[in-house]
């Protein structure tokens, strides 16, 4: 029973059931192939993170987002200025309470830098609807190369609670044909 | 020392009394806490209720803060403290080791615990769970954290006191019981997960009083995580040393192998922890190594584990019950468990709902880049409502119709509503975990107030089916709530009006006839030996493994689909 | 922990295997369970993390 002690003292000798040892090698070959299957998307799969990052600082990150905004503002939606920055380029995406600055407009089909840090708290990088979460810390920048591939308007969603604002946290990238 | 123990009736062990005041004090403040963050729950529940929108944003924030502090660490550790308890003093026969220490651990604990509760209530500690920095919390939040932990502390340092105790004043023969070892594992991963905690919120509560000037976003959460997650690893310990002791109890269930189930918990011991990783996927800087070998409980060796308890367990109660003479096809075993009994119809559902629904999404969302799709959605609370509620909770739940008779010597008050509750709450807690990981999988954000985005300075629409989902969630948490009241009514009516038991209580169905028994354990010891390596036959169980395996490998493989859907990125 | 210590006698050839006595032993088994995270989660973890470049 499994609550006294096992009565044969030297259980380690006894025999494993097959039915038992069966699962066993069923469950550990189920595991590898789940831990190479990651591997595998490293070589195979198109989704994958490329973990680039740097530390950097809240005033060092703004000003290259806004060397961005003044080279490539192509119009202003309310207070948000939209900018299309040139295919293959560095684009930059502020995180601050509660908003995400500045507006992107995006080709579809062409790669990106995208560029990720906060200037104060944590903020969670929810793009949707295709749905792809990535966390934003301040005092770090996290690069990813991205490639829109289907035309439309998509918005950033903070999923990283950051205050009373949190839920009015809400951004937008335009992908173009 | 003679006076300090009693004989159990029912099972002949020697029960130390200050160890079963100790049992009392932990469960009965467990309860209360639980009750406590279980009415947080619905007030967050509702809210996230489109229709019903509950609460203003402040309070709606407070309190989810508030559920997640009394729920997943306050109730489950004060359990987890009488399971530690109970396990060894009570089933070594052994006295407990330093009462007095385990008392001031108590203390420490319960004023640590209001404490925090005082904090977030205040509202200058809106800060959820996990309190990442630089969101900055009030000052005595993180000490009631510290107190509450250093409490814990102590109660893991009696256990392992009275396993030395117990040894040298041999107490037991052999090797320690299975329970023994699974709360043992249990103990071993809290040593680890309060240790994680010190390391990081002992400067966090520096920093909160403006003695330290900077606390690094990415070390605090690494090393919080080393707590919070691996928190919710002593759950997975002691609620499967559970499984075996109510499978045990009920059913004089045998383990199949001591040595394959040992080997389990060895998996847990080394390798459960690393999963801390799973909330570190889509940080930047760490590596895809770091995060491949350490997701993955170097390479599923964890995994491994919590499949070869998922399949000892039945695989236990199936040997039992065949021995019994329940041996028609392959499911007169399950068919005719005593699922009247709400210990074995709680455990049981907690172990089917536990690889099912918490297991299958943990791995899944811990694949390192499926979990680009889930990260901090709703899928990540459904999954855990699968684990630490369907899971633990329930488990803990279900043993508490033992411990009721055994520990408090008191016979259940409304049977019939005991017999229905682990029922109730557990199908409330199966919606909250499936509409929940629904609304996730349709990039449903967690802890957000509002999902309309009303006042937002850009708009943003959810599709309709997460409005539905939504809607089922609030449902189903009111479900759970009620049968969560069931649970508490019960207990507390138990506790304090249930009538006085005298001599032994019936655990488990009576022995069945022509079965050799003679033993002083009534219900139990009539299961004698099986298991021998040529001859156990338990086809139930291995088609229920077959059907979960499975269940495993398509939902597995849907979501790699689901994520090359998404944008090309690297 | 000598493992005769405390330990019952044993029938047979009286040899406890190498895995039984390792389980058997509460206070190895807590360092392995501290070592294994400490190292490959926390220590790993935190190294990687202090390498981030600063950015150009």
């Amino acid at each position: 029973m499994a609550i006294t002690p096992p009565s044969n003292l030297l259980w380690w000798r006894e025999p494993v059931a097959r039915t038992e040892l069966v699962w066993i090698i069923i469950a550990f070959a189920w595991g590898l192939v789940m831990f190479f299957m990651m591997i595998y998307w490293h070589g195979a799969g198109e989704q994958n993170l490329s973990n680039e990052a740097y530390r950097i600082s809240a005033e060092r990150f703004t000003e290259k987002t806004n060397e961005m905004i003044e080279s490539h503002e192509v119009r202003k939606e309310g207070n948000f200025p939209v900018v299309r920055p040139p295919p293959g380029s560095d684009v930059y995406l502020i995180a601050r309470l509660w908003h995400w600055w500045p507006i992107l407009e995006l080709e579809k089909g062409q790669s990106y830098r995208l560029h990720l840090s906060s200037l104060d708290w944590q903020h969670g990088f929810s793009l949707q609807p295709t749905n792809i979460n990535v966390q934003v810390h301040p005092g770090y920048e996290l690069v990813m190369t991205v490639e829109p591939d289907r035309a439309g308007e998509y918005a950033v969603v903070c999923n990283e609670f950051c205050g009373i604002g949190h839920h009015l946290m809400v951004g937008k990238i335009y992908v173009t044909e | 020392m003679a006076e300090a123990f009693r004989t159990c009736p029912t099972t002949g062990l020697k029960v130390h009394l200050p160890a079963e005041n100790l049992i009392k004090a932990n469960a009965v403040a467990a309860v209360v806490f639980l009750a406590i963050g279980g009415f947080f729950g619905l007030l967050v529940a509702l809210t996230r209720w489109p229709a019903v929108h509950l609460l203003p944003a402040d309070w709606f924030y407070l309190a989810l803060t508030a559920h997640g502090l009394d729920v997943l660490l306050v109730w489950i550790i004060f359990f987890e403290m009488a399971v530690l308890y109970f396990a060894s003093a009570v089933l070594l026969n052994c006295r407990l080791a330093t009462p007095r220490v385990a008392w001031a651990g108590f203390v420490l604990m319960l004023a640590g615990a209001i404490i925090v509760n005082v904090a977030v209530l205040q509202g200058q500690s809106t800060v959820m769970f996990t309190s990442y920095v630089p969101m900055k919390a009030a000052p005595h939040f993180y000490l009631g954290m510290l107190l509450f932990a250093v409490g814990a502390l102590l109660g893991c340092f009696v256990f392992f006191g009275t396993l030395v105790v117990a040894r040298e004043e041999r107490t037991y023969r052999g090797s320690i019981p299975l329970v023994t070892f699974g709360a043992l594992t249990a103990a071993i991963i809290a040593v680890f997960t309060i240790a994680s905690g010190a390391i990081i919120l002992i400067p966090t509560f520096l920093w909160s009083l403006g003695i330290i000037q900077h606390i690094d976003t990415m070390v605090y959460k690494t090393v919080w995580w080393a707590m919070g997650h691996s928190s919710q690893q002593i759950n997975v310990a002691a609620h499967v040393a559970v499984w075996y002791a109510i499978a045990a109890m009920v059913l004089g269930a045998k383990p199949i192998s001591e040595k394959v189930s040992r080997l389990a918990f060895l998996f847990y011991i080394l390798f459960l922890q690393l999963a801390s990783a799973h909330h570190m996927l889509v940080e930047p800087g760490v590596s895809s190594e770091w995060k491949i070998f350490n997701t993955s409980y170097a390479m599923y060796l964890a995994v491994l584990g919590s499949m070869i308890h998922g399949m000892t367990v039945p695989g236990s109660i199936e040997a039992a019950q065949r021995r019994r003479g329940l041996t028609n096809g392959i499911f007169e075993w399950l068919r005719k468990a005593p699922w009247g009994n709400p210990a074995f119809s709680g455990m049981f559902m907690s172990l089917v709902m536990f690889g099912f629904i918490g297991g299958i999404s943990g791995v899944v969302m811990g694949t390192e880049q499926i979990n680009l799709i889930m990260h901090n959605t709703l899928y990540v609370p459904g999954h855990f409502h699968g684990t630490v509620v369907a899971g633990t909770t329930l488990a803990f739940m279900a043993i508490t119709y033992l411990v009721i008779p055994l520990i408090f010597r008191r016979e259940l008050v409304m049977p019939r509503v005991a017999k229905w509750q682990p029922y109730v709450f557990g199908l409330g807690v199966a919606g909250i975990s499936l509409f929940m990981m629904g609304a996730g999988t349709l990039g449903v954000a967690r802890r957000h107030w509002d999902i309309t985005f009303a006042g937002a300075m850009l708009p943003y629409d959810y599709p309709g089916a997460a409005f539905l989902m939504m809607g089922l969630n609030g449902l189903s948490a009111v479900l759970a709530t009620i049968g969560g009241i069931m649970y508490v009514v019960v207990v507390v009516g138990s506790v304090f009006f249930g009538r006085r038991v005298e001599g032994p209580v019936e655990l488990g169905p009576p022995a069945p006839r022509g079965v050799a028994g003679g033993s002083d354990l009534p219900a139990a010891e009539v299961v004698g030996q099986y298991g021998s390596a040529g001859t156990l036959k338990i086809p139930g169980t291995v088609a229920l493994v077959g059907v979960f395996f499975v269940c495993f490998v398509l939902y597995y493989f849907v979501n790699w689909k689901y994520l090359s859907e998404i944008w090309p990125l690297r | 922990m000598p493992e005769s210590e405390g330990k019952p006698p044993v029938e047979g050839d009286g040899r406890v295997p190498f895995m039984q006595r390792l389980l058997d032993n509460p206070f190895l088994l807590l360092f392995l369970g501290i070592l294994v995270p400490t190292v490959f989660y926390l220590l790993w973890g935190i190294m990687e993390i202090v390498q981030i470049p600063v950015a150009p």
